[in-house]
């Protein structure tokens, strides 16, 4: 072989090699990205259950419920428009308290409950999760203040 | 006065790495050629500067000189001294020190050491060197200066993130950083080549000790790094896919591609645009490595430092440098292409295909990591990709990439027309089936991918050794050696991914004193809690009882609770036994009284680590065996006379 026919094949070897790692790369995404939601997004868009998401926003002051088995907690989340009720079994990070802004990574069950596999929480005064930055704190603890009563 | 004479020495190096600039690009031509013989000078002197900058910078930490800002945001007076120092560069502007340290270091080290190259192409190597040094001084001095003062004084020190209170943090990101900073090296040994033209088999074999160096560093890094946040992050994983580990293994993957295209190019003088691209490509990834991190622009459990002002410097940097190189790549490669033609059956095929394999893995966790910016960007949309889709994709082609792995290194260079491959294979194929029959009798559950995983690993540990087989052991030259060792290490390592993936067992429950849980063949109690104190934290320490069969012992997870800044940390205990390794970690109690308590029980996942360890010997000795070949080359008196 001519090495200008070589140069040639293995560009061409590679550049096949390279787009069918480009497909491989796009149909995976396009089954497995988690879309992110905030509750009333999550509520208007059309999502089915067991499909895989990402829910975030803030704890609903006075909603955090402990299963009796112990290591199951329940608690909503909220982002003063809505409120989505979330269980996740599991050790809590040491971050989530009630207020606390949290991104969950799960599913939505099929009466509407998200399940979450895993949980993000961030209490740092100087950091808010980049997702969450838009919500209006005042808005989710005057819900929770509407709730109780 | 020290925070003053740090800023003097960093403003000092800058302006050497200035005239390094221009002497080394100044080289190029005749009439500046006189300029070359200071370059040692100063490539030296810089590296120096840079050193003594930082050296001040711990001395500040060390002291907890309180009047310096860096030091007031970061550290604290209570902290222990190993976390004093190691936090000169657990934040961006220290952390951004030591990567300029690291890298005009190794512009020092090539000034001294590099003897391979001709004139010309190590003036402009150089040059390069003092190009991506400038950039970083810039970003030092204008954005992220470590010496800024603060007055007045704080009183205490704000502490640093508590999660970085570790031993792990006090070597992992200097072991990375040198991985990433030594692809600078590749990189500019790769702009020489190109602006020279000299791209044969010397270019190669300069810039294969650096390209090693960085790839073993590259190697123990993220095989540390992985054990770090598999025992800190209490979440019993030893891989996240986390944007900032792929930052790490991205470069990695280039470097390995690399390494291997280095090969070719200085045994057989083929390959030379593939390898130019690389070593481009490798640093690219190196820049956007740092950019991930630094930026904290992609959310991340290892998020530490956020700020989009420090990221849009980086990304410009990256977009200059390696816009600047693949401008030089698209209108001079041309004169630097001729290499010498192969069959492709042959090393080389094996190699090539290697090389893009690799960099289709490459592409796919590029992509991945990348995707949420461009679909916010684009359409918009957030989301994030997370394991289902970096292993759902790369395991695959990773299973791919090792049949060739078992097969390749047994072919012989040029063209295998000795038709002994299916003979050599013989042996790792029947370590395959018996691998498989073992499995199907003793794991039949195991899904699809682990088992492939293991099967394959089975043959690729034999067909690792194979390239012994035949030869006299003590005349075995050590790169050989080191091929061996680096390529078990991946079958070892492939072996425990697999082996955790496919059989771990795991229990989560809440328990009373005394209560027994099963997992995995142990069974395991809570006998009581105490509170343990340490030098700048409390905790409470569960004291867990671990059996299988006759023996027993004490697990001690904790649940620690710092001051300063305030925060809560789970410390997961672990108990290591020859054949798998048992986790626990401690949660909250419940309002009955009862403690959570998560187990798992891993097989083999020790062999991940072991792997990562093994594949970094390899490449120590490939490295010692070209010095030693280098030494011996320059000095072929003082061996003899050493070995009469």
């Amino acid at each position: 072989m001519k090495a200008k026919h070589q140069r040639l094949t293995l560009v061409v070897v590679a550049a096949v090699a390279l787009i069918g790692a480009v497909l491989l790369a796009m149909q995976g995404l396009r089954s497995q990205a988690a879309y992110f939601y905030q509750p009333a997004a999550l509520l208007n868009a059309d999502v089915p259950p067991g499909q895989p998401i990402r829910l975030g926003g803030l704890v609903l002051p006075g909603s955090i419920a402990k299963a009796a088995d112990g290591v199951t907690t329940r608690f909503s989340v909220s982002d003063g428009k809505a409120t989505v009720p979330v269980t996740y079994r599991g050790i809590v990070p040491d971050l989530f308290v009630e207020g606390s802004g949290v991104v969950a990574t799960g599913r939505l069950d099929a009466g509407g409950i998200f399940v979450a596999d895993n949980l993000l929480a961030k209490h740092d005064e100087n950091y808010v999760p980049r997702e969450l930055g838009n919500i209006d704190r005042e808005a989710v603890i005057s819900e929770s203040e509407t709730l109780i009563k | 006065m020290i925070a003053e004479a740090g800023l003097a020495a960093l403003w000092l190096a800058a302006a050497l790495a200035l005239l390094q600039t221009l002497a080394g690009f100044g080289g190029l031509g005749d009439r500046l050629a006189p300029l070359t013989g200071a370059l040692r000078g100063i490539a030296a002197a810089q590296g120096l500067l840079s050193l003594t900058a930082f050296l001040l910078l711990i001395w500040l930490f060390a002291r907890t000189d309180l009047s310096v800002l860096l030091v007031a945001t970061n550290s604290h007076v209570d902290k222990p001294m190993l976390y004093k120092i190691a936090g000169t560069w657990g934040n961006h502007e220290g952390s951004m020190l030591l990567w300029v340290t690291v890298l005009a270091l190794t512009g020092g080290l090539i000034a001294l050491m590099e003897r391979k190259l001709d004139a010309r192409s190590f003036a402009a190597t150089l040059g390069a060197q003092g190009v991506i040094a400038l950039g970083f001084y810039a970003f030092l001095l204008f954005s992220s200066n470590p010496f800024a003062r603060l007055s007045p004084p704080a009183a205490m020190g704000q502490g640093l993130n508590p999660l970085l209170q570790d031993p792990g943090l006090a070597f992992h990101p200097p072991t990375l950083y040198i991985g990433y900073v030594g692809l600078s090296v590749a990189f500019s040994f790769a702009v020489g080549a190109m602006l020279t033209g000299k791209a044969g088999p010397a270019f190669a074999r300069a810039m294969r000790p650096w390209v090693l160096i960085s790839w073993i560093f590259l190697t123990l890094g993220i095989t540390a790094g992985s054990y770090w946040a598999y025992y800190e992050l209490g979440w019993g994983g030893w891989w996240f896919w986390d944007p900032v580990e792929n930052a790490s293994l991205m470069p990695w993957l280039a470097a390995t591609a690399l390494l291997h295209s280095v090969s070719v190019l200085a045994a057989r003088d083929a390959l030379r645009a593939w390898t130019i691209m690389l070593a481009l490509t490798g640093f690219a990834m190196s820049m956007i490595g740092t950019f991930l991190v630094r930026s904290g622009i992609l959310t991340s459990v290892h998020a530490f430092a956020v700020d989009p002002e420090r990221g849009t410097f980086i990304l410009v940097l990256l977009a200059l440098y390696i816009g600047g190189a693949l401008t030089l790549f698209a209108t001079r490669i041309g004169s630097v292409r001729q290499g010498a033609p192969f069959h492709l059956f042959s090393r080389e095929g094996g190699l090539v295909a290697n090389n893009i394999l690799l960099s289709s893995i490459l592409a796919i966790v590029l992509i991945g990591t990348l995707y949420p910016l461009i679909a916010e960007g684009l359409f918009d949309e957030q989301l994030s990709v997370g394991p289902p889709y970096f292993n759902k994709t790369t395991v695959p082609v990773t299973l791919v990439l090792m049949l060739f792995l078992a097969a390749g290194p047994l072919l012989r260079w040029r063209r295998d027309g000795s038709g002994s491959l299916p003979r050599k294979l013989l042996l790792p194929a029947g370590a395959s089936v018996v691998a498989l029959v073992l499995l199907m009798l003793f794991a039949p559950d195991a899904g699809l991918l682990p088992l492939l995983g293991l099967i394959f690993a089975a043959g690729l540990a034999i067909a690792s050794l194979v390239p012994l087989w035949g030869r006299n052991l003590l005349r075995t030259p050590l790169p050989i050696y080191g091929m061996v060792l680096a390529h078990l290490g991946v079958a070892v390592a492939a072996a425990g991914m697999a082996s955790e993936s496919g059989f771990t067992q795991e229990r989560l429950q809440a328990v009373r004193y005394g209560e027994a849980v099963e997992v995995g063949g142990w069974t395991v109690q809570l006998l009581g809690l105490d509170p343990v104190a340490g030098p700048n934290w409390t905790a409470i320490e569960a004291r867990v009882l671990a059996r299988k069969g006759e023996g027993e012992w004490i697990l001690r997870p904790q649940s620690r609770n710092y001051p300063s800044p305030p925060m809560q940390t789970n410390e997961a205990a672990l108990l290591s036994r020859w054949n798998g390794q048992l986790y626990a970690t401690l949660g909250t109690q419940d309002q009955q009284g009862r403690w959570q308590l998560r187990l798992w029980w891993k097989p083999f996942v020790s062999l991940i680590w072991l792997g990562g360890i093994l594949i970094a010997l390899g490449g120590a000795l490939a490295l010692l065996g070209r010095l030693w070949r280098g030494f011996r080359a320059r000095y072929p008196k003082r061996v003899q006379e050493g070995f009469a």
